[in-house]
C-alpha cells in the first residue's frame, strides 16, 4: 500500500466519549445498529402485509415533486432543457459537497446540522417520489429510521463523528442509481424468466426450453456464440497486424486515423454504409460488392438474405470493421511501450521479422491483448444495433441481444425476453469473473 | 574509446549531438520498418475507407443518377448537388424529421454525459481516498456491474418508470406520467446515467487514485474538508481523465440506439432512432439514406477529429500496463 489514507480524527476535537475505542462501547453501538436494522425490516414487512387500498391518493409536498419537474421540463424546447437540467443537477451536487465539507466539523452547531441532514434528506427524497397515501406512513417511517440509524452509527464511529456521514454522501448517489437501475432489474429479470408472457403464472423452465428448442431461440444462441468467438479474434488479429505494419512507418498518423474513424460512427450509420455495399438489385448493380461480382461475370447475390450463416458473416464484417480501429489504437500504444533495445537485440541475434514479432512483441503486449479481447467479446455478446438496422433479425441472423428486445417489443412476451437475457448473462459471466479476478489481484498488489 | 576522444566528443555542440542522435535513429528506423509492411498498411487503410467514402460520394450525387449508376462512375461523370441533404432533413416518414431528431440528440447527449461523470467522480474519490471496510470488494463489485448486459435491465427499469413501485400487493410509489409530454428526455437521461456509472467510476478511480497523497494531506492539514479537497484539488487535477471519459460517453450516447428505442417517447427520438425508422421508409433510395447517415454521423466525426487525442487517452486509461 503506497497510499496515504486520510481519515484520522480531527486533532482539534477532544474525544467526547471513549465508545470508539473501548470494546464495551463498541458492543453497545453494534447492538443498537442491529436493532435499528431490525426495526426497518419490520416496518418493511408491515408495509408488505398491510391491506392494499383501492386507488389510493398520492401525497406530495405541495406542487413540488420529481414528476411535476419533469413534466414542466417536457413542455420546453429541447435546447432550453439542457441548461436547466444541468443547473438543477449541479445544485444537488453542490448541496452534497457543502454537507460533506461542513457537517463533519466538531462543535454543537455542526452536530445539529448533521442530525437535521440525516433525518431530512431521506424524507425529502422519498416525498419527491409522491408516495401513495396508504404507504406514506411506512415510507416516512423507514426514511426517518434509516436517517437516525446513520446518524447514530456515524456519531459512535471509531474514526470520529462525521466520517461515516461523508462516506455515505460520497457513495450514496451512485449506489442508489446502480441499485435501482442495474442490480434490482437484473434480479427481477431473473425471476421473470420463470413466469409466462404476462409475468403472472409460474411456468418453471418452459421459457428456457423455448430458447433451446424454438428455431428463433436456437439461432439466437448459435449466432451469439459465433459472434463472441469470431468478432474479437478477427478484430484483434487485424488490429494487431495493422498496428505492427504502421509502427514507425511514414504517414503513421494518417493511416491510424483512417482505420480508427469507424469507431466514432454509430452502428446505425455503419449498418447503412454497409447495406449500401451489399446492395442487390436487378440490372445495373449499385452495391460495390455485387458490382465486383458481376464484373467477373458472376450473378449478383442478395447478401443479407443468404441462409445459413453467410448473412451472419456479412453482419460480422460490419462489426469487425468498427472494432478493428479500437483494437489497433490500444495495441499500437502498447507496442510503442515495448523497449526498442529488445527489438534491436533480437535483430542482432539474427532473427527475422516474424520471429521478432512472436517472441518479442507479443509477450510484451500480452496484458493489453487480453484487455482488448475481453472488451470486444463483451461488446459482441451484447450486440443489438447492427442486427436491428441491417436485417431486423430475419433469415436466421438474430442474436440474443436483439431477440430479447424483439420478443418484448413485438410480441409483448416478457417471459421469453427475460429467459434470453438470462442466457446472455450466463455467456457474459465467465468474462465478468475473469475480469473481476484480475482486478482484485491488481488491487491487492497496490 | 580513449580519453582524448571523449574530450573531443564533449566539445560537440548540442545541435550536433541532436543531429547525430537523429541520424542513428533514422538508421535504426530504416532497419526496423520494411517497405512491404507499409504497402500492406496502405492497402488495408484503403479498404477500410472505401465503404464510408462510397456513401459520402452518393450523398452529393443527384437522386436520379444514384438510382441508375454506381457511385464509382463519378470519376468519369462528375455531377454534384446538395438537394439530398435538404430533402433528408425535412422528410418525415415518422413522427419526427431528422432535423428535430438532431436537436433531440443534443438534448439527450449533453446531460447524459454530465450526470454520470459527476456521480462517478464522487464515488471514485471515496474509493480512492477514504478507507473503509470492504472497500476493495465493493469496488470490484461496481466494476463487475458494467458487464451486466444492458438488455437485462431494460424491461424492469421501464416498468419502474411507468408503473412505479409495488411491493407485494401494496402500491408504494407511482411512476412518472411523462408519456404525453412533447419532449420528455428524463427517462433517457436517467437510464444512460445509470448504465454509464460502473465504467465511469472505474476509469475515473484509476486516475484519481494516482494523484499524489501529499497534495491532499497538505490541504487537509490546512483545514480543508473532503468537500473542498474534492472540489478544489481532485476535480482540477482529474480534468484530463474527466475530459477523455466525457468524449467517450458523448460518442457512446450519441450513437446509442437500444436505450433510446426503449425509453424515448415518440416526440423525443434521437437521430439514430429516427434514421433507423426513416431508413425503412426510404428503402432503396440511397441518395436519401446516404445524406441522412452523414447528417447523423457529422457530430461524432467532428468530435472525433477535433478531440481525437483525448479520446485515445481515454481509451488507454488503465488499458496499457506492462
Amino acid at each position: 500500500m503506497s497510499q496515504v489514507i486520510i481519515d484520522e480524527t480531527e486533532t482539534s476535537e477532544p474525544p467526547q466519549t471513549t465508545h470508539g475505542a473501548d470494546p464495551k462501547g463498541r458492543a453497545i453501538t453494534r447492538t443498537l445498529v442491529v436493532v435499528g436494522f431490525a426495526l426497518i425490516a419490520a416496518l418493511f414487512f408491515l408495509l408488505i402485509f398491510s391491506a392494499p387500498a383501492e386507488d389510493p391518493a398520492r401525497i406530495a409536498l405541495g406542487p413540488v415533486s420529481l414528476n411535476t419537474f419533469f413534466m414542466w421540463l417536457g413542455d420546453l424546447h429541447p435546447l432550453i432543457q439542457i441548461p436547466i437540467i444541468l443547473i438543477a443537477f449541479g445544485a444537488v451536487v453542490a448541496a452534497i459537497l457543502v454537507l460533506i465539507e461542513y457537517a463533519p466539523r466538531p462543535g454543537r452547531g455542526y452536530f445539529i446540522l448533521r442530525l437535521v441532514a440525516c433525518l431530512a434528506v431521506p424524507v425529502l427524497a422519498f416525498m419527491m417520489l409522491r408516495p401513495y397515501s396508504n404507504a406514506v406512513l411506512y415510507v416516512v417511517g423507514i426514511a426517518l429510521l434509516s436517517g437516525a440509524l446513520l446518524f447514530f452509527a456515524d456519531y459512535r464511529s471509531r474514526q470520529g463523528a462525521g466520517y461515516l456521514f461523508q462516506l455515505i454522501l460520497f457513495l450514496a448517489p451512485a449506489a442508489i442509481m446502480l441499485l435501482i437501475g442495474l442490480i434490482y432489474p437484473a434480479i427481477a429479470t431473473f425471476f421473470k424468466s420463470f413466469f409466462d408472457k404476462t409475468g403472472t403464472d409460474f411456468v418453471g423452465l418452459e421459457n428456457y426450453i423455448w430458447v433451446f428448442t424454438n428455431p428463433v431461440g436456437t439461432w439466437s444462441v448459435i449466432n451469439t456464440l459465433i459472434w463472441a468467438l469470431v468478432a474479437p479474434t478477427l478484430s484483434v488479429a487485424f488490429g494487431l497486424a495493422y498496428a505492427v505494419f504502421i509502427d514507425r512507418a511514414r504517414g503513421e498518423k494518417v493511416l491510424k486515423v483512417l482505420v480508427f474513424m469507424p469507431v466514432a460512427i454509430s452502428f446505425v450509420g455503419a449498418g447503412i454504409i454497409w447495406k449500401f455495399m451489399y446492395d442487390y438489385r436487378q440490372g445495373e448493380q449499385l452495391g460495390l460488392l455485387n458490382a465486383i461480382v458481376t464484373l467477373f461475370g458472376g450473378d449478383p447475390v442478395s447478401w443479407l438474405a443468404v441462409k445459413p450463416l453467410v448473412n451472419t458473416v456479412m453482419l460480422l464484417i460490419v462489426f469487425i470493421w468498427t472494432q478493428t480501429g479500437f483494437a489497433m489504437v490500444i495495441l499500437s500504444a502498447s507496442i510503442k511501450a515495448v523497449p526498442v533495445e529488445q527489438m534491436e537485440a533480437a535483430e542482432l541475434d539474427g532473427t527475422n521479422a516474424w520471429q521478432r514479432f512472436w517472441n518479442v512483441t507479443v509477450p510484451g503486449i500480452r496484458s493489453s491483448l487480453i484487455v482488448v479481447l475481453t472488451t470486444i467479446a463483451i461488446m459482441s455478446l451484447k450486440v443489438y444495433d447492427i442486427v436491428a438496422v441491417m436485417t431486423g433479425g430475419r433469415d436466421d441472423t438474430t442474436v440474443l441481444g436483439f431477440e430479447m428486445v424483439n420478443q418484448q417489443q413485438r410480441f409483448q412476451s416478457y417471459g421469453h425476453s427475460s429467459a434470453l437475457a438470462v442466457v446472455l448473462f450466463l455467456f457474459v459471466l465467465p468474462l465478468i469473473i475473469y475480469n473481476a479476478r484480475s482486478l482484485s489481484k491488481q488491487r491487492e498488489i497496490r | 574509446m580513449t580519453t582524448t576522444e571523449a574530450v573531443v566528443r564533449d566539445t560537440r555542440t548540442k545541435r550536433q549531438v541532436a543531429r547525430d542522435t537523429r541520424r542513428t535513429e533514422a538508421i535504426a528506423h530504416k532497419k526496423l520498418t520494411s517497405k512491404g509492411a507499409t504497402i500492406a498498411a496502405v492497402i488495408i487503410a484503403f479498404f477500410w475507407t472505401i465503404p464510408t467514402f462510397g456513401l459520402f460520394v452518393t450523398s452529393f450525387r443527384p437522386g436520379a443518377d444514384t438510382q441508375s449508376t454506381g457511385w464509382w462512375t463519378v470519376f468519369v461523370d462528375p455531377k454534384f448537388t446538395l438537394d439530398n441533404y435538404f430533402e433528408a432533413l425535412t422528410a418525415g416518414g415518422t413522427s419526427t424529421t431528422l432535423s428535430v431528431a438532431f436537436v433531440n440528440s443534443l438534448a439527450i447527449t449533453i446531460p447524459a454525459t454530465f450526470l454520470p461523470i459527476a456521480l462517478a467522480s464522487l464515488a471514485a474519490y471515496a474509493f480512492a481516498w477514504i478507507d473503509f471496510k470492504g472497500r476493495n470488494l465493493l469496488f470490484v463489485f461496481v466494476f463487475a456491474l458494467q458487464i451486466v448486459p444492458l438488455q437485462m435491465s431494460l424491461v424492469p427499469l421501464l416498468s419502474l418508470f411507468s408503473n412505479g413501485l409495488t411491493i407485494g400487493d401494496v402500491p408504494v410509489f407511482p411512476g412518472f406520467t411523462l408519456g404525453d409530454m412533447e419532449y420528455s428526455f428524463a427517462r433517457v437521461w436517467i437510464a444512460h446515467a445509470i448504465f454509464a456509472l460502473p465504467l465511469a467510476t472505474f476509469m475515473l478511480h484509476n486516475f484519481i487514485a494516482e494523484i499524489p497523497g501529499d497534495v491532499i494531506e497538505a490541504a487537509r492539514v490546512d483545514g480543508a474538508g473532503h468537500g473542498q479537497v474534492f472540489f478544489r484539488i481532485i476535480l482540477p487535477l482529474a480534468m484530463p481523465a474527466i475530459a477523455s471519459f466525457g468524449i467517450f460517453q458523448f460518442l457512446w450516447v450519441w450513437n446509442d440506439l437500444l436505450v433510446a428505442t426503449i425509453f424515448a417517447s415518440p416526440g423525443a427520438l434521437p437521430i439514430t432512432q429516427a434514421l433507423n425508422s426513416l431508413s425503412g421508409t426510404w428503402g432503396n433510395r440511397w441518395f436519401l439514406q446516404s445524406a441522412g447517415t452523414f447528417i447523423s454521423i457529422i457530430v461524432p466525426l467532428i468530435v472525433f477529429f477535433a478531440l481525437q487525442r483525448f479520446f485515445v487517452r481515454g481509451l488507454l486509461a488503465g488499458a496499457t500496463k506492462g
